[in-house]
């Protein structure tokens, strides 16, 4: 394997990394902001904030990772996707920074109010939106490149069925991760109360993520037809990731082995998310950007190679260890801890 | 907008948000240590005291990382979407540290995760000690690797650019660069030193008030937090002239620049603040017969580069003069008020409750962290028209982009409402649970019957 497809293989398993445990946070939001609209906070606060309290700042890195990495290995998308997202890239920053603060300074500062909740409930839903832009734009048909000089057709972008399309799937796709891993922490924590309710959630959202993931693949196939082609010569990786979805819902609907379920919904969203990213090779942004053409040096690539496998090895007993502790320490999330 | 445009917009935006960002960083790196230190004195003088200091530092700390975090993300966008062109080629030579500084935080935040929520969950309280060791590190690191990112910037190495061409990439030379370990000694150690200077002037305001009801504890506080700033506050002092000296030889503009230093000449004078004229004297300014010589090269009659040397479109503004000067004299205001207390804090015990001894440490805290802000505009101003010294200029790095100014205002916003709420929780934070209130909850029997604390 070159440097270039391992460099992009880690960038892409960092970013769905942050898919799930982004997904996870972001979710817990809206669910917390929703269940106060409806006076049912008392059943679902506490095991939302036993689970993030000791988790929310690692979320963030798994996303500062995969950029850095990117312009590390890739530095050409620094000039285009930078100049081309300085508007969306600059609300997303802002609405992470909300959301980030205000987390801690509620969290640990003082009592939950109500603006802080709507707050946190809202940037739960438009920073997916706002990053799903990036994803969009890769597909090609929003910038315009003339000189050297590149910037974002705004007008096409906001009035394209694809891009909407991205946008309401990732926000569907992160209630439904979302509501999956609550079903499974409640039933750890043994929260008999909680556990219905974010169950009902898991079941409901099922169904608008798999429409979803269906009207974007029909709107891409008219937006980008080469990207769409590829994907289906990998059907068999769709395929798998709509037979784990079934397997999540069935389990969840019988309300048995909720790990499973949940592991099942991971699958589901790595092969549908590996699927698009190897479909969407060898292009990083369609058609300016390659993974052959743009890469950094290979004594770079080299050196970033290196550099993230002793990282690994630093990280993953860390990540193991604050797992241990916070995840699977059965005391922990029964609140005995 | 403001009369700015183009490039000037995004230098704007990035000043401003590296002069905040800067702020938390520097309290992110420099806190853990002094939390880590009190704990472990508590531990081994098994003293409660100490043991809810590194406690209630923690707590203010996480307010303060959350900030951190989030600017530190914001700056980390904003070098792609700014500065597109720079970031084009610092990926391809510089990108191994900026990488690594990731892996860094993230060991960092990981283990900043694990202390905080586990302070009664092991039975010997050393071993939550130990897990303050790897947030030191992970945040010291990533100083490290971020400072050689910025140390790149001024003395670039390891590449050959031909035709805007980059070959021959050498990703270890470009980060051990020669300006890499002053300037790294240099962050550290004032990081440290501002981090205990405004422990200490909260300390000491508090002290000042008189209300405080659990004063041994805040006393205890005092010594401890004044002591490391006097440590770190020579070793900042060492760092400094370590960093002339490698300036006078590498970067001799930036020296020259910050030293109102013309010609080039032997047995130069220091020249401390004063008024530049149009043809280029000085005027009011405090000389020291000699000592820019002394200061660059370690010896008195030494010849020093000065700025006629270097083409009029490549000198830095001549106003950082001051920035250099003002960031001197409060490293230095941190260094003598320190060593007052502890002169005091030995013979003249009593005086340490002088209510204008506690004034000068609590205006040491801001002094300290303005001296961290000036040194850095020096630094990066010093380095103008440069954006990477040599090879590329500032102008010609920043986007295209026509909404910059619009962005400066969401971004001066975004600023703005976080600093004032970080104030608000913080203050709230420690105004609702007073230590002697804590004290009594967490350790009942406390003092011990017959033991020396009363």
């Amino acid at each position: 394997m070159s440097y270039q497809v391992v460099g992009i293989t880690v960038l892409w398993l960092f970013l769905y990394g942050y898919l799930i445990i982004a997904s996870i946070d972001f979710g817990a939001g809206f669910f917390a902001f929703y269940a106060k609209a409806t006076q049912k906070d008392h059943l679902l606060n506490k095991l939302i904030s036993r689970y993030l309290s000791p988790v929310w700042e690692v979320t963030n890195v798994f996303f500062v990772f995969f950029f850095v990495g990117l312009v590390g290995f890739f530095p050409q998308t620094a000039y285009y996707y930078g100049t081309a997202l300085l508007v969306p890239g600059s609300i997303a920053i802002v609405l992470l920074a909300i959301r980030g603060s205000f987390y801690a300074f509620e969290n640990y500062g003082s009592r939950k109010s109500n603006l802080y909740m709507f707050l946190y409930g809202a940037t739960g839903l438009l920073i997916p939106a706002s990053l799903s832009v990036a994803l969009s734009i890769s597909e090609g048909g929003f910038l315009r490149v003339s000189d050297g000089e590149v910037s974002l057709m705004l007008q096409r972008l906001l009035t394209s069925p694809y891009a909407w399309n991205v946008v309401f799937l990732a926000i569907v796709s992160v209630l439904f991760i979302s509501a999956g891993f609550l079903t499974f922490y409640a039933n750890r924590a043994g929260d008999k109360r909680a556990l219905p309710l974010v169950r009902s959630y898991a079941l409901f959202w099922s169904i608008p993520t798999i429409t979803a993931s269906l009207t974007t693949f029909i709107a891409l196939s008219r937006h980008n037809p080469r990207h769409y082609e590829k994907m289906l010569d990998l059907w068999w990786m769709f395929g798998l990731s709509v037979a784990f979805f079934l397997v999540a819902i069935y389990l969840i609907y019988q309300g048995e082995k909720y790990g499973l379920a949940f592991f099942s919904i991971m699958l589901q969203f790595f092969f549908a998310f590996f699927g698009y990213g190897k479909a969407h090779l060898p292009y990083l942004l369609y058609p300016y950007i390659t993974i052959y053409k743009d890469a950094t040096h290979a004594t770079m690539g080299q050196a970033l190679i290196i550099a993230f496998i002793g990282g690994l090895v630093l990280l993953v007993p860390s990540l193991v260890m604050l797992m241990r502790l916070f995840l699977f320490d059965a005391d922990y999330v029964k609140g005995k801890k | 907008m403001f009369g700015l445009e183009g490039p000037d917009l995004s230098r704007m935006l990035t000043a401003m948000t590296l002069s905040f960002h800067i702020i938390f960083a520097t309290i992110g790196v420099g806190v853990p240590l002094l939390i880590s230190i009190a704990e472990l004195i508590g531990i081994k003088k098994k003293d409660p005291h100490y043991h809810l200091l590194a406690r209630r530092w923690t707590r203010g700390f996480t307010i303060t990382v959350a900030v951190g975090v989030v600017t530190g993300t914001a700056i980390g966008l904003q070098l792609s979407l700014l500065w597109p062109s720079f970031m084009k080629v610092a990926g391809n030579v510089i990108s191994l540290p900026l990488f690594m500084e990731t892996f860094a935080f993230f060991f960092e935040a990981i283990f900043l995760g694990a202390y905080l929520y586990t302070w009664d969950r092991f039975k010997k309280p050393i071993y939550h000690w130990l897990l303050s060791i790897p947030v030191i590190l992970g945040a010291g690191f990533s100083a490290v690797f971020i400072t050689s990112v910025n140390a790149f910037m001024n003395t670039p190495q390891g590449f050959t650019m031909q035709d805007g061409k980059i070959t021959a990439i050498d990703p270890i030379k470009a980060m051990l660069n020669p300006a890499t370990p002053t300037k790294v000694f240099h962050v550290l150690s004032s990081s440290y030193l501002t981090s205990a200077a405004i422990l200490a002037a909260i300390t000491a305001f508090i002290l000042i008030r008189n209300r405080a009801k659990a004063k041994t504890y805040y006393k205890k506080a005092l010594k401890l937090t004044v002591i490391m700033t006097f440590v770190f506050a020579i070793l900042t002092a060492i760092a400094g002239d370590l960093s002339a000296k490698f300036l006078a030889e590498y970067q001799p503009e930036k020296l020259a620049a910050a030293e109102w230093h013309f010609e080039t000449e032997e047995a130069v004078d220091l020249i401390l603040f004063g008024k530049l004229n149009a043809d280029n004297t000085v005027e009011r300014a405090i000389r020291i017969p000699k000592a820019l010589s002394f200061l660059a090269f370690g010896d008195f009659n030494a010849e020093v580069k000065g700025l006629n040397d270097y083409p009029k479109d490549e000198l830095p503004p001549l106003w950082v003069h001051y920035m250099f000067d003002l960031m001197v004299t409060f490293g230095m205001y941190a260094i003598g008020v320190s060593l007052l207390y502890i002169v005091l804090l030995k013979w003249k015990k009593g005086l340490t409750d002088n209510k204008w001894l506690l004034r000068l440490l609590v205006l040491n805290g801001p002094l300290a962290m303005l001296a961290i802000e000036f040194g850095w505009i020096y630094a990066e101003v010093g380095r103008q028209p440069w954006i990477l010294r040599g090879y590329m200029k500032v102008s010609d790095a920043a986007t295209t982009s026509p909404h910059v100014g619009a962005m400066l205002l969401l971004f001066l916003a975004l600023y703005i409402v976080l600093g004032i709420l970080c104030l608000v929780v913080l203050r709230k934070l420690f105004h609702h649970n007073p230590v002697h209130m804590e004290l009594a909850e967490r350790y009942p029997n406390f003092p011990w019957k017959g033991g020396k604390h009363k």
